[in-house]
């Protein structure tokens, strides 16, 4: 046995009302096959999904904190991305 | 109760007698006999698998194993509430599950025995989910709509079982030398327990031809090949069909379920109808 540790998952759950699948947590398995039957057990065991992805938590790649300023702040100052200087009539209702 | 008992209690009036063929009959009483086999395989089983909570190799098989136990223990539940509304003399679920002692329990002998280690809790649970899995599925068409009802739930809970049994059983058997090892010794040890599920004997035989209970000896087939494909992908050899133990049903049972029954029904026997 070369690992003590089986490998890690990361376990993304699509709720029953619909929307994409949401990151709930990580399970240890062997296998594909194994992290899903897991994640089931872990994580849905009050009705929270109709859908499980896994993937190797090895597979995902981060961005590193450190860069958290040149990733993430020059947003910061653009604040004309974001669509509120529209004049929306009335008529349009809640949009 | 249900229009399907009342019409097969009535039919104990016809026929016979004038030359007509007897009709089946199937007094309640041997429907309360059924329902209590299944319910007690199940509460059995399930008290086996709750033993390992908060013991498993690891924490995502510490919740599968109890959410096993949790599926049984459901149907026992369902099961035995029914049987004591057949039986028809107060009892209640509860009275069922803590109140009888080992001789009146009529589960078979494959559920009671020890956990040992995990390949044998695995071999142990994907044996009777590979038989309870078509039994069910078997008895949702049952003429008596309780039973079907609680059958077709559970036909979805025992399919999991023989899943996650099996996948793990196809891992252990083709994993390392000490894991083959310890798979077959399970197999080995338990194979002699698996002939008595596929018993009939004439309380059964009777409700199979009235349409009310799943019959055992036909869901043979169907067990074989979803043992055999497993044991194929586990590189694990089928044990011979040779001697095999039997007696559970008519309440012959190894010393393992007195021992089970001091634990589980410790409670409401030092402290009657404790509640929370």
């Amino acid at each position: 046995m070369a690992d003590k540790n089986w490998p890690l998952w990361e376990v993304f759950i699509r709720t029953r009302n619909g929307m994409a699948h949401r990151h709930a947590g990580s399970v240890h398995a062997v296998d594909a096959a194994m992290a899903l039957q897991n994640a089931r057990d872990v994580y849905t065991r009050r009705g929270e999904g109709l859908s499980i992805w896994v993937v190797p938590s090895a597979a995902i790649t981060a961005s590193d904190p450190a860069d958290k300023g040149l990733m993430f702040e020059p947003t910061a100052s653009k604040i004309y991305r974001h669509p509120t200087f529209y004049d929306v009539p009335d008529e349009v209702g809640h949009m | 109760m249900t229009d399907d008992r009342r019409q097969t209690t009535d039919n104990r009036s016809v026929g016979g007698g004038n030359g007509l063929p007897s009709p089946v009959v199937c007094p309640p009483s041997s429907v309360f006999e059924y329902t209590l086999r299944l319910a007690d395989n199940a509460l059995i089983l399930g008290h086996r698998l709750s033993e390992w909570c908060g013991h498993a190799p690891v924490l995502e098989e510490d919740l599968a194993l109890p959410n096993m136990a949790l599926d049984l223990i459901g149907q026992a539940r369902a099961l035995y509430a029914y049987a004591a509304e057949l039986e028809g003399e107060g009892r209640h679920e509860d009275a069922l599950a803590y109140l009888r002692d080992a001789g009146d329990f009529r589960n078979v002998l494959l559920v009671e025995q020890p956990n040992g280690d995990f390949a044998v809790t695995m071999i142990r649970q994907l044996l009777f989910a590979s038989y309870a899995h078509p039994h069910f599925e078997a008895l949702a068409h049952s003429r008596d709509a309780t039973l079907a009802a609680i059958a077709a739930k559970a036909a979805k809970e025992m399919a999991y079982h023989v899943r996650h049994c099996g996948e793990w059983t196809i891992r252990l058997g083709d994993g390392t030398e000490e894991s083959h090892a310890r798979a077959q010794a399970a197999l080995d040890e338990l194979w002699p327990f698996t002939g008595e599920l596929f018993e009939v004997d004439a309380t059964e035989r009777a409700l199979v031809e009235a349409g009310l209970a799943a019959d055992s000896a036909s869901l043979r087939p169907d067990w074989d090949r979803t043992i055999a494909e497993v044991l194929a992908q586990a590189t694990l050899t089928r044990p011979r069909d040779a001697w095999m133990q039997s007696g559970g049903r008519a309440g012959r049972h190894s010393e393992h379920l007195g021992y089970i029954l001091a634990d589980m029904q410790f409670l409401q026997r030092a402290y009657p109808g404790a509640a929370w």
